[in-house]
């Protein structure tokens, strides 16, 4: 943030000096963020076949999460820029989380209330239509 | 008009605004430097504010996909566990790696672009559209292997591929043949619970068994047409696809499909965009117009590119990777 300032004073961004505006995120940084994206994207495929349940969504996810943080705070600059760029991303992700928690509510709530299975006459529409398509009976062997 | 006495930019760039080192100077000393910016910096910071504003509508847009994937995988478990086993983890992994490579490659263009070094711009731009291409040529393998075996949303996931077999196959005899072979299966391990639910009237089932043809030597010879129907049925069952004739093939698998088509399709069509993009930023780079001054497109189409390796992060493992 502060370093736009200091940027603007040194003029002329020509050759091997600083540019005029942004920041300079040097080439060595840049291939070691790409080398640890490659190896968290072997973790994660390795991790696929241990079997840890429920976590493995889980464990999937927050590598995923942390290879979008290295290349938003990385190869995005975003480390070194203003905070309101930062703010907006963070903004749209809050949001969709928002989206997400409460349409899964939703579904959640109304889960009890739905018939279970195809409705009456399904069958004969699916065998029609999409004849190997598996039909789910209204009335389960309990 | 004649009401205002003068122009405001003109008021504005001389004489208002013209604080310290930074006046109506910058605009001669920097050509691309616009009228109504300041300073090179406000300028920058300017685009790029817009730039984020823009990723963050598209954040919003797949998120409007991710909440529909929560919902869908959330209501059939067993169906994303099951039909994730038809997409191919190691064609998927390649073109992570390879998304990660053209991030990569972009983020060394917007350090090139930075230091005025033409050549190497020009140079990472290009491997990053290669990246492109390559990561679309692996997807349309992937896509045409799939549509071949009719891996498809919607009702045409259950459908044979030719109109002959399918016609054999809805004939009332023979239909529900592999509905049979669930409903008398005992037990389907991954998708059993909703595979539980599988059932069938009882009197189809009865007719299905009754033309369940013994082994090929003991068949009877071919006589009455019947027969001849229930041979053609078989062979019509033993050329369909194998998730088809799947057992364990939960309810509603399509909708995965459905699904993953949508998320990677609507990505494909980012980097299809990314590409012309790319394309441009390469054009105008050949050109010479960009420089440790001013090379504002370069880096506004490295967060666009970015924010596409972005999405396909997460795509990768909640298509992919489910155990």
């Amino acid at each position: 943030m502060a370093s736009h300032s200091s940027h603007s004073q040194d003029g002329h961004g020509h050759g091997d000096g600083h540019p005029l505006v942004g920041h300079v995120v040097p080439l060595s940084l840049l291939f070691a963020t790409g080398l640890a994206l490659i190896a968290l994207t072997v973790v994660t495929v390795a991790v696929r076949y241990i079997d840890v349940g429920e976590f493995n969504i889980w464990i999937a996810l927050g590598v995923a999460v942390v290879k979008a943080a290295l290349v938003v705070l990385i190869f995005m600059h975003l480390r070194w820029d203003r905070t309101f760029n930062l703010l907006t991303l963070v903004g749209s992700i809050l949001f969709v989380l928002l989206l997400i928690t409460f349409a899964m509510m939703d579904v959640h709530q109304y889960q009890p209330q739905l018939a279970p299975g195809n409705p009456k006459g399904v069958a004969e529409t699916l065998t029609k239509d999409a004849p190997y398509a598996p039909i789910a009976s209204q009335n389960p062997p309990a | 008009m004649s009401a205002i006495p003068t122009p405001t930019h003109d008021a504005h760039g001389h004489d208002a605004h013209g604080h310290g080192e930074h006046g109506h100077g910058d605009h001669g000393k920097y050509p691309f430097l616009r009228h109504h910016f300041d300073t090179p910096a406000q300028q920058f910071d300017s685009a790029k504010l817009g730039m984020w504003v823009f990723l963050a509508t598209e954040i919003l847009f797949f998120g409007a996909l991710f909440a529909m994937y929560a919902i869908l995988r959330f209501k059939h478990p067993e169906v994303f566990e099951y039909a994730s086993h038809y997409l191919d983890t190691i064609m998927g992994g390649i073109n992570t790696c390879v998304l990660i490579l053209s991030s990569l490659t972009m983020a060394m263009a917007v350090y090139f672009a930075q230091r005025s070094k033409k050549g190497p711009l020009v140079f990472c731009l290009f491997l990053t559209l290669l990246g492109a291409v390559g990561f679309l040529v692996i997807k349309y393998f992937e896509y045409t292997h799939k549509f071949h075996e009719n891996l498809v949303w919607g009702a045409s996931f259950y459908k044979p591929v030719d109109e002959e077999e399918r016609v054999i196959v809805t004939t009332p005899h023979q239909a529900p043949a592999t509905l049979a072979e669930q409903s008398t299966a005992p037990d389907l391990s991954p998708g059993a619970a909703s595979a539980a639910l599988v059932k069938l009237p009882a009197a189809d089932a009865s007719v299905v068994k009754k033309a369940a043809l013994g082994p090929g030597g003991l068949a009877p010879a071919s006589g009455s047409p019947e027969q001849e129907a229930e041979v053609k049925a078989e062979e019509a069952t033993e050329k369909a696809l194998p998730h088809l004739l799947d057992p364990k093939m939960p309810v509603n698998t399509h909708q995965f499909f459905a699904i993953y088509y949508c998320m990677t399709g609507l990505h494909g069509i980012h980097v299809v965009i990314g590409m012309g993009m790319i394309l441009w930023l390469m054009w105008g780079a050949m050109r010479g117009r960009y420089d440790g001054n001013y090379y504002t497109p370069v880096d506004l189409g490295g967060l666009y590119w970015h924010i596409v390796d972005l999405i396909w992060i997460f795509l990768f493992p909640l298509f992919y990777l489910i155990h």
